[in-house]
C-alpha cells in the first residue's frame, strides 16, 4: 500500500503514473462512501431501536396479565382489567370498513383519470388529489365530528360516532395515496399494450381490463397496500370520530353503527395518564408490539406478492 | 367471386388533420385490390403510418384529430355511424413496428382477440391457435410452450407472435406498421417469407423497413411524400420504371 502525501494529492490525472492512491478525489471518494454507509446503517439501527425499545416495554405484559386475561373482552385498566380484544376489533372494523370504500373507489378514480379522463380534467383532478393528501388528519377528524358524524345519526344511528364514521373519514385519507399510486401504475403501462389490444378488436373497456390492469397489477397491490398500512396507523382522526367506547361491539348487521375504540387511539388517550412501568403502562406498548406485527404483516405480504408476481414474470411463468 | 373485381378498400379525398391545424394526409385517393402486398413507403413524417392508423380508426384515439373523405371496406364507408369500432379492428388488423406481446401466455395472447369477441368454444379456440401459428411461421417453434409467458420469446418470435394474434381473428385485411424494424436480418426474412402465403388469405397493406425491402414484398406500391401521394401502381414500374422524378430519386437513394 502506498501512503499518499500531499504531493501525490495535488499532481494531476494526466501526469500522474497509474498505480497508486494518488488520484484527487481519493480521499473525497472515502468520505462520501463512509457517510452514506453511516447514513445506511443508522436506518436499520433506528428501526431495529424501536422494536426492541417496544419488546422491552411491551413484553413485560406478558409475565403481568395471565394470557386469558389479554384475550378477555373487557378493557377496564382502572379495573386492571385488560382485554385486547374490544381494541383489535375496533380497529379492525375501522380498517375493513375503509378498505372497502377506499379501495374500490380509489382504483376506479385512478383507472378513470388514466385511461377515460380528458387531458383538461386530468389537469384538474391531480393537483386536487395531491391536495387531499396534504390534508392534516386531524383537520379531517374534525370535519368529520363537526359534518360527518351529524348526518350518520340523522340516518337513524344512536350516535353518530361509530366505526363506520371512522371508516369514512379514514378511507377519505386513503384515497390520494390509493388513487396516485395506481394512477402511476397504469400510466407506466406502455401504451403500445393499449393500441396492441385496440387493434384486436378490444373495446376500451375490454383493453382496460384484459391487458392494462393486469399489466398494473403488482403497483395496484402496492397502492392498495399501503393504503391500508395509512388507514391502519392512523390515530387522531379516528379518535375524534369513532365515539372512544373501548367495548365489545354488538354482533349484528349494524356493528359497524356502534362506536369503537381503535388500538391506536387507545394509547394515545391513555399513555399521557399512565405511571411509568406500571401494568397499565406496559400493556399499552403491548397494543405497539400488535399495531407492528400488524402493519409488517401487510408490509411484507404486499412485498411478497408482488415479488412473487415479478419473478413468476422472469421465469416466463404469465 | 364477385369481390375479385372490386377494391378492397377505397380511399376518396381523404385529408387527416391533428388538433393544431397541420395536415398529416392531403387528398389521398387509392384502391387496394384483395389478396396482395400493398406497400405504402416514402421517407419519414410522409404520412405512411398515419394512413395504415386510419384504416383501422385507430386513429380515432389522436385526440381532436379531424378527418375528411371517405374511406371504403368492401364499399362500406367504416366512418358511417353504424360502424362498431371494435368489429372494424377484427376484420382490419394491425401489427406496430415494435412486437407488443401483451401480459400473459403465448396462448392468451393468441385468444385475447376471440374472447373479447365473445368466442368460448375451446375447440375452435385451439384450432385457431394453431392454424394462426403455423400460417406466422412460429408453430414449431412455440407448439411445445403455448402456456409460457409471450414475454419470454425472442423479439422475431413475438413480432410473428402478434402478426398470428391479428391472424387468428382471421381479418380480411391486415395492417403491418414496420413489422420488421427491430428485427434481425434471420427474422426478418422469415416473416417476408410468410407475407407470400399470407396474402392467399388475406389483402395486407404494410409499411416497410426500407424501399429494399419494398421492392422485396410488394406487389403494388404507393409512394408518399409530406402526406401526399405521389404515385402508386405495380411494383415493377414504380421500383424500375417510376413516372415522377422524385419517386425516382427516392428509390435510386439519392434522398431518403
Amino acid at each position: 500500500m502506498n501512503v499518499t502525501t500531499a504531493d501525490d494529492t495535488t499532481s494531476t490525472g494526466q501526469a500522474g503514473p497509474l498505480t497508486g492512491t494518488t488520484d484527487r478525489g481519493t480521499w473525497r471518494e472515502f468520505f462520501v462512501e463512509h457517510a452514506i454507509k453511516a447514513a445506511g446503517i443508522s436506518m436499520i439501527a433506528i428501526v431495529g431501536l424501536i422494536f426492541f425499545f417496544l419488546l422491552r416495554e411491551g413484553l413485560p405484559t406478558l409475565g403481568e396479565v395471565p394470557l386469558g386475561a389479554l384475550l378477555g373482552t373487557r378493557w377496564y385498566p382502572i379495573e386492571e382489567l385488560y382485554g385486547l380484544i374490544p381494541l383489535v376489533i375496533g380497529s379492525l372494523l375501522v380498517t375493513a370498513g375503509s378498505v372497502l370504500i377506499a379501495v374500490p373507489l380509489g382504483l376506479t378514480t385512478a383507472i378513470y383519470l388514466s385511461e377515460i379522463a380528458p387531458q383538461w380534467q386530468r389537469d384538474i383532478l391531480k393537483p386536487l388529489i395531491e391536495v387531499l393528501a396534504g390534508i392534516p388528519s386531524i383537520v379531517l377528524g374534525f370535519l368529520g365530528w363537526v359534518a360527518l358524524a351529524p348526518l350518520i345519526q340523522s340516518l337513524g344511528a344512536p350516535t353518530g360516532l361509530t366505526a363506520f364514521t371512522g371508516s369514512l373519514v379514514l378511507a377519505y385519507m386513503a384515497l390520494p395515496t390509493i388513487i396516485s399510486i395506481s394512477e402511476d401504475a397504469l400510466y407506466a403501462v406502455p401504451k403500445e399494450y393499449r393500441d396492441g389490444a385496440l387493434a384486436i378488436g378490444a373495446t376500451q373497456w375490454q383493453a382496460i381490463r384484459m391487458v392494462v390492469l393486469r399489466a398494473a397489477s403488482p403497483g395496484l397491490v402496492t397502492a392498495v397496500m399501503l393504503g391500508i398500512g395509512r388507514a391502519i396507523g392512523e390515530t387522531m382522526a379516528v379518535m375524534m370520530v369513532t365515539g372512544n367506547a373501548a367495548n365489545m361491539p354488538a354482533f349484528g348487521p349494524a356493528i359497524l353503527f356502534e362506536p369503537v375504540r381503535t388500538m391506536t387511539a387507545t394509547i394515545a388517550a391513555e399513555m399521557g395518564e399512565v405511571s411509568q412501568g406500571s401494568v397499565h403502562y406496559h400493556t399499552l406498548f403491548l397494543i405497539g408490539i400488535l399495531l407492528f406485527i400488524i402493519t409488517f404483516a401487510i408490509n411484507s405480504l404486499a412485498g411478497r406478492l408482488i415479488g412473487g408476481q415479478e419473478q413468476r414474470r422472469k421465469r416466463g411463468q404469465i | 367471386m364477385p369481390e375479385q373485381n372490386h377494391p378492397k378498400i377505397s380511399l376518396l379525398d381523404v385529408t387527416f388533420r391533428y388538433a393544431d391545424e397541420t395536415e398529416a394526409l392531403r387528398k389521398i385517393t387509392l384502391d387496394i385490390a384483395p389478396n396482395q402486398v400493398y406497400v405504402l413507403f416514402g421517407p419519414s413524417r410522409s404520412g405512411k403510418s398515419t394512413l395504415l392508423r386510419l384504416l383501422n380508426r385507430l386513429s380515432d384515439l389522436t385526440e381532436g384529430a379531424q378527418v375528411s373523405g371517405r374511406i371504403a371496406l368492401n364499399g362500406q364507408d367504416i366512418f358511417s355511424p353504424a360502424v362498431r369500432v371494435a368489429a372494424l379492428r377484427r376484420r382490419v388488423s394491425m401489427v406496430f413496428a415494435i412486437p407488443t406481446p401483451l401480459p400473459g401466455s403465448i396462448r392468451e395472447n393468441l385468444t385475447y382477440g376471440l374472447r373479447m369477441a365473445g368466442a368460448t368454444d375451446p375447440l375452435m379456440l385451439e384450432e385457431r391457435i394453431q392454424q394462426s401459428l403455423v400460417q406466422a411461421a412460429l408453430w414449431d417453434e412455440v407448439k411445445d410452450r403455448l402456456d409460457h409467458s409471450a414475454m419470454a420469446l425472442s423479439g422475431g418470435q413475438q413480432q410473428r407472435l402478434c402478426i398470428a394474434r391479428s391472424l387468428a381473428l382471421q381479418p380480411e385485411v391486415l395492417l403491418l406498421d414496420n413489422p420488421t424494424s427491430g428485427l434481425d436480418p434471420l427474422s426478418t426474412a422469415t416473416v417476408e417469407d410468410s407475407l407470400y402465403e399470407l396474402k392467399r388469405s388475406y389483402t395486407i397493406i404494410m409499411v416497410p423497413h426500407s424501399v429494399q425491402q419494398a421492392g422485396r414484398v410488394a406487389d403494388r406500391a404507393a409512394f408518399m411524400l409530406d402526406g401526399e401521394l405521389i404515385e402508386e401502381g405495380p411494383r415493377d414500374r414504380i421500383f424500375i420504371n417510376p413516372t415522377h422524378e422524385r419517386t425516382e430519386s427516392y428509390v435510386t437513394g439519392r434522398f431518403g
